[in-house]
């Protein structure tokens, strides 16, 4: 059996999927930090509390409601397949589940690094008559630019190492969907454990880099 | 909080986990593990009601999923008494290994090969149509360790279209998983044995995959040598051959192995 070339469809299942998933996941981390800076009280909280939660769930609950909202029967998944879109099993579903799993994390971080900016920088620039986004594009967001970067490294790695939402909706398909870590579930089952360890070693090279290079950017910041 | 409370928080805890230790070191019955494949998950849950009847000092406790799996799960040591597979294939590596009681070795039953759409589905009426565009995607066991999923390859070998069907399949985790696919409708069609699509209400039957086409599927079982109740594994694993547990697998849509 393992006298078959190796298939190294995972690597770049995995590879593509995070990257688009962690530019995703960004784009609306920023938004969403945003956002919230800006309300107060219980709606903060609420809202905070929406965006921190695909965190704290476990990864099958929100594989189980991503499956009934983007599934055959449900009303979006219907909408979806009339204009010839259809999400479960596809490619774009690794993707979803990915950036879905990431963005917490850069929601929190890149929140974080917004509420670190002096008050008084962003008040000096209002007197001066700087219009609000200019003010986000121009001052806010090179400062929070550290701990945004930080932020998405991590986003990145979990992205990456994302397993039970992504293969409840997107599935074992191998080239298509089949990412890193369902690569090493399927191998290990199957008693392959030669390439199980293969992958283990890769992805754990991948994620060590990672947390590394998130180290040393954090370092520069301070 | 007062000290009062706290002293009551203290008294009630010390209470609760005393007699919980009490309740730990009660007598235990004997209890045996089988694993069996995910396509018997009913059919032992219900043999596994009446044998408290035949037995009632034994708890049988189940665990169900691809024989592969659990293969897995006994090679690396889990505390099994039974393995019961959906193909020899495992109890054959089990048994090189030196894993199972060779002499506790028993074929029980055997069982069909379907081929199924979603309920509402028309127009597939083959396994060659797996290779036309009428299926899109289909689901199949994973070939390493779900035997549906090994059938299913030797079907479409068979066929001579193994190639065309590759590109299209989405490998399940066990047959039920298949059968789940399926019967969501996310998959236009899947191959699962007779006995699971006679469970569901949501999917078709299309066809029955020929003789010839794949290895009878045949399900062995076998105490685990490392078994620490292999007296009472051995009971239990005669008892299924009998006339009263037959009858179940029959029910079931299962052949019984004389």
């Amino acid at each position: 059996m393992d006298s078959l070339p190796i298939d190294w469809s995972p690597l770049f299942v995995s590879f593509k999927t995070s990257v688009v998933a962690t530019a995703i996941a960004f784009l609306f981390g920023v938004v969403a930090a945003r956002l919230v800076l800006q309300l107060r009280g219980r709606t903060q909280a609420i809202l905070d509390g929406v965006f921190t939660l695909p965190m704290v769930l476990p990864p099958t609950v929100l594989g189980f409601f991503l499956l009934v909202f983007f599934g055959r029967n449900s009303p979006i998944g219907r909408l979806l397949m009339e204009i010839g879109i259809r999400i479960i099993f596809s490619w774009e579903a690794t993707v979803i589940a990915a950036a879905v799993v990431a963005f917490p994390l850069i929601y929190k971080t890149v929140r974080a690094s917004f509420e670190q900016i002096d008050p008084t920088v962003l008040q000096a620039a209002r007197t001066l008559g700087l219009p609000e986004y200019l003010i986000f594009f121009r001052i806010m967001i090179p400062m929070a630019w550290p701990g945004a970067a930080a932020g998405s490294i991590l986003g990145f790695a979990r992205a990456l190492g994302e397993f039970g939402a992504t293969l409840m909706i997107a599935g074992n398909i191998p080239g298509r969907t089949q990412t890193i870590p369902i690569a090493i579930f399927f191998s290990a089952e199957g008693g392959h454990m030669d390439l199980a360890l293969m992958w283990v070693l890769i992805i754990v090279a991948i994620s060590f880099s990672v947390i590394i290079a998130m180290n040393l950017l954090g370092r520069r910041k301070g | 909080m007062s000290n009062k409370i706290q002293s009551r928080i203290l008294l009630s805890s010390i209470l609760s986990l005393s007699l919980s230790a009490s309740t730990f070191a009660a007598t235990p019955k004997t209890e045996i593990i089988v694993s069996a494949a995910a396509s018997l998950t009913e059919t032992m849950n219900e043999l596994i009601e009446m044998y408290k009847k035949v037995k009632p000092d034994v708890t049988i406790t189940p665990t169900y999923g691809s024989s592969g799996s659990l293969q897995q799960q006994i090679e690396q040591g889990a505390p099994v008494d039974i393995f019961i597979s959906a193909s020899p294939k495992q109890v054959d590596a089990l048994a090189k290994q030196g894993l199972i009681l060779k002499d506790t070795r028993k074929n029980i039953v055997e069982n069909k090969v379907v081929l199924i759409v979603p309920k509402s589905t028309k127009g597939i009426t083959q396994f060659a149509d797996a290779a036309t565009d009428k299926i899109k995607q289909i689901a199949l066991g994973e070939p390493s360790s779900v035997p549906v999923g090994q059938y299913s390859e030797e079907i479409f070998t068979a066929l001579g279209i193994l190639d065309k069907v590759k590109p299209k399949a989405v490998y399940a985790k066990d047959v039920r998983q298949v059968l789940t696919y399926v019967e969501m409708g996310e998959v236009d069609a899947g191959i699962v044995y007779a006995t699971d699509a006679a469970i569901s209400k949501k999917v078709t039957v299309i066809a029955t995959a020929p003789e010839g086409t794949h290895k009878p599927v045949i399900y062995p079982a076998a105490v685990v040598k490392t078994s620490a109740q292999p007296q009472v594994a051995k009971a239990f694993l005669t008892w299924l051959s009998s006339a009263e547990a037959s009858k179940v697998f029959v029910r079931y849509g299962f052949t019984v192995v004389q």
